[in-house]
């Protein structure tokens, strides 16, 4: 019944409509028909059935060219295809505050967008700098946020392989002459293809020390922050006061950062939002108005000297912690529930020293 | 010469091929890095077969992440010594194997002139070869 002599390489897609293949090939008989109908079996079509198919097949090829997705020549064509909204809507629920980070990211991904569009129209569209600088006082989350804008520049597609490297002023300073250059493009080389940040910048630079080499990593940093723009993305972070003194004496470096963002401190309701993230991911949580001198708590001790945000809401909850161990220390044969150990009472926060200086 | 009519010498991977370009060159130290090679950069002016041990150019690479930071460290070879053979390698720290896996020439000279057959005669008309490069007539730094 089958004819090698007429077997056509594209007769092995299946009919585009077994009734079409079918209607053609009734003049020829039933026991064709039959074999036409059967999806997928080329070997089983006979020689009527294998010219149906092989219309059918150019039908099938013609309707896929047909069906291929267009350029898109919209934004909401472009975020179709690619991963920035959920990226932005990631960003929005992980991080608490921080209004100044979102809008100069939503900036940055709003331009990945546009220069989509304007790629497919032939316009040059050449990737910003994207070096940046971290101010702001200690525990507002500059680190935390220069891990996740690796992540973030990475699913966005500026920087290739999304990894951190994160150096203090050692790791880039040599200890004598002719050490320093080659340790800093050790770590720029490691550095490439993701995000270097660099935490207390400001260390770098020691006018008062002449014998002082951290000038020399300053150099090829920034030869390198030019020249490879589009292999490496450098962050600094440090306290605003002393970034800016450091900007001022090098004004090549502070040229080169295009994005100064100040990373404000946090409110009280935003503290608690963050202490509430903190217990969740730990498996504890507050209790009746646990929560409550919680904030009394922050009230009191974001007055105080020496408050470091983010950081000062994980050592009070960690303090919490001991207390309500110690708390359910003393009954020894009481039996515990998971819900008794994963509690945090009000007297676990009262107990603060805080409380005391009323 | 009829067995090698362009004259370029052929020691190590894609030799027989014309040169890579650098797109090229980054994409196999892409697929380098992927396997958890280190790479490494060395040149010479003694292409000798058995002059196994070229001159190293800065350490070896290890713990890198993407391939810009060797091109960038090649093309400053390249820039340094212009007319030197240049090569890539990629040394493989499995256990058990522990040695060079990939090994590509990048830089030639633009002239290369190959090798001449030495013959010395021994005792009994018994002939001895080996072969010797064109360019080693010079010292050092002068032969390309």
């Amino acid at each position: 019944m089958a004819n090698p002599l007429y077997t056509i390489p594209g007769s092995s897609l299946p009919p585009a409509t077994p009734s079409a293949a079918a209607g053609v090939a009734s003049n020829a008989g039933p026991s064709v028909t039959a074999a036409a109908t059967a999806p997928g079996t080329a070997a089983g079509a006979g020689a009527t059935a294998l010219i149906a198919g092989a219309t059918a097949a150019s039908a099938a090829i013609s309707t896929a060219d047909a069906a291929a997705p267009p350029a898109p020549r919209t934004v909401a064509g472009v975020l179709a295809q690619s991963q920035v909204e959920s990226v932005m809507d990631e960003l929005d629920r992980d991080l608490i505050g921080l209004a100044p980070v979102k809008t100069r990211i939503r900036d940055i991904s709003a331009l990945l967008v546009i220069d989509r569009l304007r790629a497919q129209l032939g316009l040059a569209a050449q990737a910003p700098s994207l070096h940046m600088c971290f101010t702001g006082n200690p525990g507002t989350g500059k680190t935390t946020v220069a891990m996740r804008m690796a992540q973030i520049l990475h699913r966005l597609g500026y920087v290739r392989k999304g990894h951190v490297v994160s150096v203090t002023r050692d790791d880039l300073v040599g200890q004598y002459i002719g050490h320093t250059a080659p340790k800093t493009k050790e770590i720029l080389k490691k550095a490439m293809g993701g995000v270097l940040f660099i935490d207390e910048a400001y260390y770098l630079y020691r006018p008062e020390n002449e014998r002082d080499y951290g000038q020399e990593a300053i150099e090829i940093l920034l030869q390198v922050m030019e020249n490879n723009r589009d292999d490496l993305v450098v962050i600094l972070a440090g306290y605003k006061d002393r970034m800016d003194t450091f900007f001022q004496s090098n004004p090549g470096m502070s040229s080169r950062i295009a994005h100064h963002l100040e990373f404000p401190d946090y409110g009280t309701d935003e503290l608690l939002q963050i202490a509430d993230r903190m217990l969740d991911s730990t498996h504890y949580r507050f209790g009746t108005d646990a929560r409550d001198a919680f904030d009394a708590y922050l009230q009191r001790r974001i007055t105080q000297p020496h408050f470091a945000n983010a950081r000062s809401v994980r050592n009070a909850l960690d303090r919490a912690r001991l207390r309500q161990a110690s708390r359910l220390y003393v009954d020894r044969e009481r039996e515990l529930s998971a819900d008794d150990l994963s509690t945090i009472e009000p007297a676990d926060i009262l107990a603060s020293r805080v409380f005391r200086q009323a | 010469m009829m067995t090698n009519p362009t004259g370029r010498i052929t020691q190590g991977q894609f030799s027989f091929l014309p040169d890579l370009t650098d797109a090229e060159i980054t994409m196999q130290v892409e697929y380098g890095l992927k396997k958890g090679f280190a790479w490494s950069i060395e040149y010479t002016d003694d292409p000798h077969p058995r002059n196994t041990y070229w001159e190293m150019y800065g350490m070896p690479m290890f713990d890198l992440t993407d391939p810009a930071g060797v091109l960038m460290e090649l093309n400053a070879c390249r820039k340094t010594f212009p007319s030197h053979y240049i090569r890539l390698m990629a040394f493989d720290s499995t256990r058990g194997i522990e040695s060079i896996a990939m090994s590509m020439i990048v830089n030639r000279p633009a002239n290369e002139p190959g090798f001449r057959l030495q013959r010395q005669e021994v005792e009994g008309r018994t002939m001895r070869y080996t072969i010797q490069g064109y360019g080693l007539d010079r010292p050092e730094g002068e032969r390309y």
